[in-house]
């Protein structure tokens, strides 16, 4: 593309990234590098921000402070236009899937295509069962989205994600929610994308054990900073007792298991009651 | 004390904070017409779940509210002896007040809900930020069209209504209560003017048109993106669209008809 | 496919509708289908007193409506009403000498122009004004005359 995809370089540079929402701090200065070609893990508490960083990653949210770099690009310094185009090479994957609920799995598929490439149908609808085929969804592309499962609705998802080939895809919480069978399917399909496409992936979630399985390296968010970085070896071996509660889930910790109050006894006889 | 004007204070910001938003995502709409007449699939389906939809609702309503303007009037003008006046009393009313108004009433409640519940539920399964992560401009791609097909369909609406109205009114009028047919419609040809009552109706619904489908893009697309966000914006969108209508109409009203 | 063209053709009769609609409202409901609209030509008539005569009321001859009042103004120097009238083109052989009058329909009803030809040899043309007028008559006046004169009446009997 340009002098700046140098393969050493990381795709997604962030620098003291500062973001809040009301009076609640999400990121309180954090930087990140998310390396070329492999697949990066998110991981932190519900309610940490894992969401909010991929929407300032796509450009849907504008920080306060702090820059994000997407291979060399300013996401925040460019113009409507510029940001599109950076877009079209981004994938995300959300949640629910955000399926358009009203055209078919098929339809949903080509839309990025019919909206950016101006191919011909007949070249589309070759490049749609490519990518259903990916998934393993070619026999589903008549239905409806209302008439899929959760995990079909996320390959579909994931279909339409890498239509346009993407450099990277950001997954937002993918196995929420699944079975192990789909949970199993959707690792394997984002471990194989990543490998297969020379594509950039990062997850986003809280599932340690699934997440660790396909991921090479991992950060770890808390309270609007980042808590520890670095290979799933050394993470895993890590001495630090945030980590060690988060990755083993254990119930009592540096993360206490009761919300802030006053002493119980005090509570049950004191002047308040 | 001190803490309940904070209250206020903060109230009365939320709502200019809302008003601000909603000013300036019509801009942002409108910026995204010629990209939609590129695609007039996308307006034509729009026209289809706002115009066609509504349609019948406002076809029944407009009958029967010039039958029972006709009843009515029948019932006051025969005092006067006047009946012969009754044609120009249902088409007066008709053109000049309930046409535009009932009918923006009416849209608000269901094409205006439809259009808020349609559009928060996107945004909370995430498919308007999907689209923004497509590239595709969500306000262009989803607001727009639906934009144009509310201001379209609001006076073509009304113009049904009304038209059904003076026809419903002549049915009870000449048909049951024995009003001179010739009289129906030579009086109200001879005082109803076009420019001053038909024209003035056309703008009053154009307006309602505008407004009403800007309050229903604005409370869906601003709704939280919950269930309970959406069903709050859908009330929230009936509840202001009529008011707005009932408050606007006083106004043009005066403005149109006042010396 | 098939529901695509199912939807046009509804989409397509809606707006068929409403315009039928609207047309139907411009020429069976309003006074519209009555001509004078664009085709007119104006004259002005100059009153002492127009009563409550307002724009876009009646012009009639013979009680047939040929046009409307469309402005009404105030001629500081003279102290006169001067009122433009749009008379339909269809009806253009007017003697000059036409005489215009204010009537009230009713006996509290609306004011309107009435006109009387005369025998004039020509016509009245676009921007003419009619020479011959009588104002409207005020009740109040009407009322005022009245009681003077019968008041006259008795001061003579006095005598």
């Amino acid at each position: 593309m340009s002098n700046h995809s140098d393969s050493d370089s990381p795709l997604v540079r962030i620098r003291d990234l500062v973001y809040r929402r009301g009076r609640r701090v999400i990121f309180d200065g954090i930087n990140m590098d998310i390396p070329r070609g492999k697949v990066t893990a998110v991981m932190g508490p519900s309610g940490t921000g894992k969401t909010t960083l991929l929407k300032l990653i796509g450009g849907q949210l504008r920080p306060e402070q702090g820059s994000i770099e997407v291979d060399g690009e300013e996401v925040h310094r460019l113009s409507t236009r510029e940001l599109y185009r950076l877009r079209m090479r981004m994938g995300m994957l959300f949640q629910s899937g955000a399926l358009l609920t009203d055209i078919s799995v098929f339809d949903n598929v080509a839309y990025p295509l019919r909206e950016h490439t101006g191919l011909p149908e007949s070249m589309i609808r070759k490049l749609v069962l490519l990518k259903l085929e990916a998934v393993g969804l070619r026999g589903a592309r008549e239905l409806m989205p209302a008439e899929l499962s959760g995990g079909m609705a996320r390959r579909v998802a994931l279909a339409r994600g890498i239509a346009l080939d993407p450099m990277m895809m950001m997954y937002d919480e993918p196995f929420t929610g699944q079975d192990p069978i789909s949970m199993g399917v959707l690792l394997e399909l984002i471990r194989s994308l990543n490998d297969a496409a020379h594509m950039t992936s990062i997850v986003v979630s809280h599932d340690v054990a699934e997440t660790a399985e396909i991921a090479d390296h991992i950060y770890l968010i808390s309270d609007g900073k980042v808590v520890e970085e670095g290979e799933v070896a050394q993470i895993r071996e890590s001495e630090n007792a945030w980590t060690r509660q988060f990755i083993g889930g254990r119930a009592d910790g540096p993360v206490p298991f009761h919300y802030p109050a006053a002493e119980f006894g005090e509570d049950l006889f004191g002047e308040g009651a | 004390m001190l803490n309940r004007i904070a209250e206020l204070g903060a109230a009365g910001l939320g709502v200019l904070q809302g008003l601000g938003r909603g000013l300036l995502l019509l801009p942002a709409i409108l910026a995204g017409t010629l990209a939609m007449l590129a695609r007039p699939r996308l307006l034509i389906r729009q026209l289809y779940s706002v115009g066609v939809m509504t349609l019948i609702i406002i076809a029944v309503s407009g009958t029967f509210v010039g039958m029972v303007l006709s009843l009515q009037g029948h019932y006051i003008l025969s005092q006067f002896s006047a009946e012969e006046a009754l044609g120009v009393m249902v088409a007066a009313s008709l053109v000049r007040e309930l046409g535009p108004v009932v009918t923006a009433l009416l849209f608000a409640g269901r094409a205006g809900s439809a259009l808020t519940a349609e559009i928060g539920l996107m945004k909370a399964t995430e498919q308007l930020s999907g689209l923004e992560m497509m590239a595709v401009n969500p306000i262009h791609r989803v607001l727009t069209p639906r934009f144009w097909a509310g201001f379209i369909s609001l006076p073509l609406l009304a113009a049904v209504f009304s038209a059904l109205g003076v026809l419903g009114g002549w049915f009870v009028g000449v048909g049951l209560l024995g009003v001179d047919d010739g009289a129906y419609w030579t009086q109200m040809t001879y005082k109803i003017d076009f420019q001053g009552d038909i024209l003035n109706g056309v703008i009053k619904s154009v307006v309602f048109g505008f407004v009403c489908t800007w309050i229903a893009l604005y409370q869906g697309y601003d709704a939280t993106p919950t269930s309970e966000g959406v069903g709050q914006a859908t009330t929230r969108t009936v509840v202001q669209s009529s008011l707005v209508v009932l408050g606007l109409d006083f106004i043009l009203t005066a403005l149109m008809f006042g010396e | 496919m098939q529901t695509n063209r199912t939807m046009e053709i509804l989409v397509g009769g809606f707006l068929l509708i409403g315009l039928v609609a609207l047309f139907f409202l411009a020429m069976n409901v309003s006074n519209l289908s009555r001509g004078v609209a664009g085709e007119a030509y104006r004259v002005t008539a100059r009153f002492d007193n127009v009563g409550s005569l307002t724009e876009r009321a009646k012009v009639t001859i013979a009680g047939v409506r040929i046009g409307r009042v469309e402005r009404i103004e105030y001629d500081s120097k003279t102290f006169e009403a001067v009122v433009t009238l749009a008379l339909d083109n269809r009806y253009n052989a007017l003697p000059d000498d036409t005489f215009a009058k204010i009537y009230t329909a009713g006996l509290l009803g609306e004011q309107y122009v009435g006109l009387e030809p005369g025998g004039g040899e020509s016509n009245l043309k676009e921007g003419d004004e009619i020479a011959f007028t009588q104002s409207a008559l005020v009740l109040e006046e009407m009322i005022g005359q009245f009681l003077f004169s019968k008041a006259e009446e008795k001061s003579d009997d006095v005598f």
